[in-house]
């Protein structure tokens, strides 16, 4: 079991130091979510009326867009070079190489939220920094990043190449992201937090079954 | 070899036409016209029945695609992607029977109700099976992957509904809305109940002949690829 997440730990860390090296990864995803946020002012003409009301939406759109790009680079950056096969020759399980790429992913898309939530505060004048957005936006992150690193893995593979990953995958993750949006929502208009329970049962029960299943249907897409 | 599931395709393609006609009589003259919707609530013989079938398609193609991945059978892969062709078609012919309905009867082509979105984003999963098909070479590859999409898919679709059926509830209610869910109810008369059983059996029916003529199309093409490669091998040598 050490052993095991020893490994995770290692391919998490090979992600993370070719990132700090590159920044191709973070940084794409950093100017998408920022253009995003941009883009949504001038199509929706906000106004302080209607900001409270779209803002969850807008945020939510944001991350799921910046985090496809993300979750591309992750396969494309392996695929490229040659670097899945060695990774498939190395002694690592299959469902341990889920698990290192589903963390490396969902912690740079953390990291994306991370910077571009106070940015997003500033520009919507709304006081986003509040605690439940951390535990919603990890749970609804982790939600279609698990099925997301297991489709783009897919994805790399195909014809299509990146652009099958957001077919495959909004339809998916619809659940997660209705729950995300309507939690945060509950959060910026100050309601009381048992409104929002069930929403955070349904991203626990996503997380888990969709977790669970990728991680034990990944060895059928890494087979040769 | 004769497969079970082609001697059920050549059963059923002599029970399915007479069954075809008896659904169509019962919908249409046996089933008494409903008091406040009219005719357009025959549409509902057609309507349910669709809808059943889609489902159970895209269920075949889970239980399909777990079998694929565990025996690696051609035949598996065969009859999960037939099912989900299938199953396309009769999710457009539900949501749209609904549409058609929906208009005299909510007053709208479409609302965002928990079943019509749950049909739609079915729709869209299944879809994306066919395009994720379509941009691999590799058969042994695209057996697998579209395996994983079919199981991934399915699980998805409880989740969804209850996603949706929640987002919707809680949301404020918007014109109409509250009234829709209670607007084109009504109480089934026994011939009504009688008509729409028929039309389940008969679509249910007709669903497992296209099924076996679907598969049994699948393999054909896959023997006629391989009498190609075939030829082609001895016109290199």
């Amino acid at each position: 079991m050490r052993n095991y997440i020893a490994k995770i730990v290692t391919i998490v860390w090979k992600d993370v130091a070719a990132e700090l090296r590159t920044k191709e990864a973070i940084s794409s995803m950093f100017v998408f979510a920022l253009l995003t946020i941009v883009i949504f002012n001038f199509a929706l003409e906000l106004t302080p009326v209607n900001t409270a009301h779209v803002a969850p939406g807008i945020l939510w759109v944001t991350f799921t867009f910046a985090g496809i790009l993300g979750l591309n680079r992750s396969f494309l950056r392996e695929k490229d070079q040659g670097c899945l096969e060695g990774l498939m020759m190395t002694p690592v399980d299959r469902s341990a190489l889920y698990f290192g790429k589903l963390l490396a992913n969902w912690l740079f898309i953390s990291i994306i939220e991370a910077i571009s939530l106070p940015l997003f505060g500033v520009f919507f004048n709304l006081s986003v920094l509040r605690w439940p957005i951390l535990p919603i936006t990890l749970l609804g992150t982790l939600g279609f990043t698990a099925v997301g690193t297991i489709f783009a893995a897919m994805a790399v593979n195909t014809r299509l190449r990146d652009v099958l990953l957001p077919i495959m995958l909004f339809p998916i993750v619809v659940p997660v992201i209705i729950a995300a949006v309507k939690s945060t929502g509950a959060v910026f208009a100050n309601r009381p937090l048992g409104e929002i329970s069930q929403w955070f049962q349904l991203m626990i029960a996503f997380d888990l079954i969709f977790t669970t299943v990728s991680f034990m249907l990944f060895e059928y897409v890494l087979e040769t | 070899m004769e497969h079970r599931l082609d001697r059920i395709g050549r059963i059923l393609f002599w029970v399915v036409p007479p069954l075809m006609v008896a659904a169509l009589f019962a919908a249409f003259i046996y089933a008494p016209t409903e008091i406040v919707m009219g005719n357009v609530q025959r549409i509902f013989y057609f309507h349910v029945p669709s809808a059943w079938v889609s489902f159970l398609a895209f269920l075949v193609t889970c239980v399909y695609s777990i079998a694929y991945l565990r025996s690696k059978n051609r035949r598996h892969d065969a009859i999960a992607l037939s099912s989900v062709e299938i199953g396309i078609v009769f999710t457009t012919i539900a949501i749209i029977t609904g549409s058609l309905w929906a208009r005299p009867v909510w007053n709208t082509w479409w609302t965002w109700d928990p079943r019509l979105s749950t049909m739609l984003i079915l729709w869209l999963i299944y879809v994306a099976y066919l395009m994720l098909r379509g941009a691999i070479e590799d058969e042994e590859q695209r057996a697998r992957f579209s395996a994983v999409l079919g199981i991934i898919g399915f699980l998805d679709v409880p989740i969804v509904f209850m996603a949706i059926r929640w987002w919707r509830t809680i949301h404020p209610v918007l014109i109409g809305s509250a009234s829709a869910d209670a607007k084109g109810q009504f109480n089934m008369e026994p011939q009504m109940v009688v008509a729409l059983l028929l039309g389940i059996t008969t679509f249910t029916l007709l669903y497992w002949m296209l099924l076996a003529r679907r598969v049994s199309l699948e393999e054909t093409t896959d023997r006629v690829a391989q009498i190609k490669k075939t030829l082609a091998d001895r016109e290199a040598d």
